[in-house]
């Protein structure tokens, strides 16, 4: 999960004040991202708090669940923020940039609907960097336990005694 | 002599690999008072060790040495070096079968003379039938306590055999029940009933399923007959100027290399690894690879014609709540080529926990199509197809140029699917989509194969020594002292899931080999 700490004690407003916005979603400032509501924030150790924003993003474009939140995604990518990934990932998303802008936007966050990031996505799908991306969100989104819940998976079983008496067979409209 | 065994004790036989068949052999001669060592690759894992997590339990259990792959199945591409998803450890993949345990059907037996010549297809008859086998099956459904055999009561239905019984009635389907299963429907053996906990496929933390790892093999141990070695890697086996083994080499789990001699080898190592260990103790009397005059070794490589169909409903089925396979419909597993192919296949309940789904069910795929397909997990019902594929030569483990840590090549396994094969596939799509839709589905999603479960082929049964590896007592045509003792021994694959023919035969062997050595013949 993502660790906010100091940012925390920050209320909404203080939040704002230090950072600004990017794309619809993210606030960024120096050393952090975190949501617009200011649910939820992650400090930096070596990317780029727009890279990160960014990075953020792309992987909700990847994998788009409208009932999980960012921080979800955040944390999904959050390993990638140590000083050996830096270059890998700045050269990726300076390249979705890239391609942002020949789509004629800004940058990638600067694209407000899904459809055209999507677009954008739909170029560099090819690449490793897309490729690493998407495949470590299988496991760094998906084998989170905080978002089984939200998916209605409850997975370990056994500790309650399994689903015997706890409805295995419980359904009602066959 | 009672274990362990002394490295240069050569009485005893070696089995290389503890799973369906090498564990059951282990315990099988060990009962018979023959002095057993056992291999096995991967350490010791008993029910207190299984973690109901799927990712987790793979890193805990799974084969995960690499292994490369070519060809057209697409989990070359989306899994190129995963071909398969198995088990390391002692009892082998048994720690997480499914559990579903089922007969050939006489015909299968001979698949040659059954299907006529298949144009492509490298097919051939057993060199036994099913009356020969019979009385095996009878002892290995004993064995693993099946359901519905021996008076012992079928499993309750889950949320998901509810959808799954309901839409196969509905479109007519007969043969319908939550199956013949090696989980206790009730206390059998000292294991406890099925707690429905969700989890077979990473172990059975209640013991309710039946593995080797904590029946067959602690039995044999309790004799004192048998000694299982663990981390102990196999990674040639030895012969003398005569064309008889001597012994296997092995890394030990500190990497050093042992040898232990051997009156008599039998190798169990799965349907890639089996033939691997052929090839890789290949010498000047042997070049092709041990027993391998035929050429036939690492051939014929089948992992049953399988996929999945997952059906999304307006309402909640919570599929994962309870045994994962206990559902099948047999309606199909007959041989009726007016469908456009011959063989059969079953239709069986099938459930992943939600990040082996996002894993699985359109591998590399993005986007909403996929994403809003796992929104539903909650209201998704799934089945699996599991069906006869056609042995092809050309569908073969050979030596990779890539090495393990031991320095030892790999497999390298190549497998396209026959046109029979995408037939029945395609077949079997269409039918379990109609038993969703039949059900209300508003989104079905023909799910293709996961790297494969089941392994069989790669040194077949023949009766004649040049076409196949192995005679009908699973025992070189080569080499008299030599066994195969596994999957790979399988001339032709049936339709159903292997395992408890894999068991049978382990059984039946175990007789052939007590009587040969009384008989001073090994
Ligand atoms: C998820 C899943 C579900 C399944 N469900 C069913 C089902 O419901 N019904 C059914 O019939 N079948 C099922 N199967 C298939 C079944 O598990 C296999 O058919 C069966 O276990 C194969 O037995 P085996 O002896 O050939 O190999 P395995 O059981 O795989 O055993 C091989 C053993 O050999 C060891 N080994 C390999 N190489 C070496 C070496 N060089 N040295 C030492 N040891 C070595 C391995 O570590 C392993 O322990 C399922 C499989 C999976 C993966
Ligand atoms: S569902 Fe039954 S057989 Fe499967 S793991 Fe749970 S208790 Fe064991």
């Amino acid at each position: 999960m993502t660790e906010t700490m100091s940012l925390k004690a920050l209320t909404r407003r203080q939040l704002l004040t230090r950072g600004a916005a990017a794309g619809a979603s993210f606030v960024i400032g120096t050393g952090f991202v975190a949501g617009r509501d200011a649910a939820w924030a992650t400090e930096m150790d070596a990317l780029k708090p727009e890279t990160m924003a960014t990075l953020i993003q792309m992987a909700r474009d990847i994998y788009p669940h409208d009932k999980v939140g960012d921080q979800y995604y955040a944390a999904a990518v959050k390993g990638y923020d140590v000083p050996q990934e830096v270059d890998f990932v700045q050269a990726g998303i300076d390249m979705l940039n890239d391609t942002a802008s020949q789509k004629g936007f800004g940058t990638y966050l600067d694209a407000g609907w899904e459809d055209d990031r999507v677009a954008i996505l739909r170029e560099i799908e090819g690449t490793d960097f897309f490729q690493r991306i998407r495949g470590g969100l299988v496991t760094g989104l998906y084998n989170q336990k905080e978002v089984w819940p939200i998916f209605g998976y409850e997975g370990e079983s056994y500790s309650k005694g399994g689903y015997l008496y706890r409805g295995f067979d419980d359904i009602s409209w066959i | 002599m009672a274990a362990p065994f002394d490295m240069n004790d050569d009485s005893v036989v070696v089995i290389i690999g503890t799973g369906a068949g090498g564990g059951v052999l282990a315990n099988e001669l060990a009962q018979k008072g023959i002095s057993v060592v056992a291999l096995e690759a991967g350490g010791r894992y008993l029910p207190e060790d299984y973690i109901n997590d799927e990712w987790d339990s793979f890193g805990q259990l799974a084969w995960t040495d690499t292994r490369t792959t070519s060809g057209e199945w697409r989990v070359s591409e989306d899994f190129p070096n995963l071909p398969a998803w198995i088990v390391k450890a002692v009892g082998g993949t048994s720690t997480h079968w499914a559990g579903a345990s089922l007969r050939f059907q006489d015909h299968e037996w001979k698949a040659r003379t059954t299907y006529g010549e298949v144009e492509g297809a490298n097919l051939l008859d057993w060199p036994i039938d099913g009356t020969e086998m019979a009385p095996f099956y009878d002892r290995a459904e004993k064995k693993l306590g099946v359901t519905r055999t021996n008076d012992i009561p079928g499993l309750p239905g889950s949320n998901n055999y509810k959808v799954f019984e309901a839409g196969a009635k509905k479109i007519g389907y007969k043969e319908v029940h939550t199956g013949r299963m090696a989980i206790n429907s009730v206390e059998r053996d000292g294991r406890m009933a099925c707690q429905q906990t969700g989890f077979c496929f990473q172990g059975c933390k209640w013991g309710a399923k039946w593995s080797a790892a904590y029946t067959d093999i602690p039995a044999g141990e309790a004799t004192g007959n048998l000694e299982v070695r663990t981390k102990a890697h196999a990674a040639r086996i030895l012969h003398d100027d005569a064309g008889r083994v001597t012994g296997v080499e092995y890394f030990d789990e500190n990497g050093d290399l042992q040898m232990q001699k051997a009156r008599v080898v039998c190798v169990a190592g799965n349907s890639f690894e089996s033939p691997r260990l052929l090839l890789n103790s290949s010498s000047s009397m042997f070049p092709d690879g041990l027993a391998n005059s035929s050429g036939q070794v690492g051939r014929n490589y089948m992992r049953h014609t399988t996929g999945s169909v997952y059906g999304i409903f307006e309402q909640p089925v919570h599929m994962y709540r309870g045994t994962t396979m206990a559902g099948i419909i047999q309606d199909e597993a007959k041989h009726d080529p007016s469908r456009g192919f011959v063989g059969g296949y079953e239709l069986e309940t099938l459930s992943l926990g939600l990040p082996f789904m996002a894993a699985f069910l359109d591998p590399g795929s993005w986007g909403r199509s996929f994403t809003t397909a796992l929104d539903s997990y909650e209201n998704m019902a799934g089945m699996w197809i599991v069906g006869e594929d056609m042995p092809q030569e050309a569908n073969r483990v050979t030596l990779s140029d890539a090495e393990d840590g031991f320095g030892l090549k790999v497999a390298n396994v190549n497998f396209t699917d026959h046109p029979n094969d995408t037939a029945m596939r395609n077949h079997a799509y269409q039918q379990g989509m109609a038993i969703y839709d039949a059900m209300g589905a508003t989104r079905t999603m023909p799910t293709p194969p996961y790297p494969s479960t089941h392994n069989l082929g790669t040194n077949r049964m023949s009766e004649r020594p040049e076409d196949g590896v192995v005679n009908a007592n699973g025992r070189a045509h080569d080499v008299p002292n030599l066994y195969v003792s596994d999957g790979s021994q399988f001339t032709t694959g049936a339709a159903e899931n292997p395992t408890l023919t894999i068991v049978a035969l382990a059984i039946r062997q175990a007789e052939h080999i007590a009587g040969e050595l009384n008989r001073g013949n090994l």
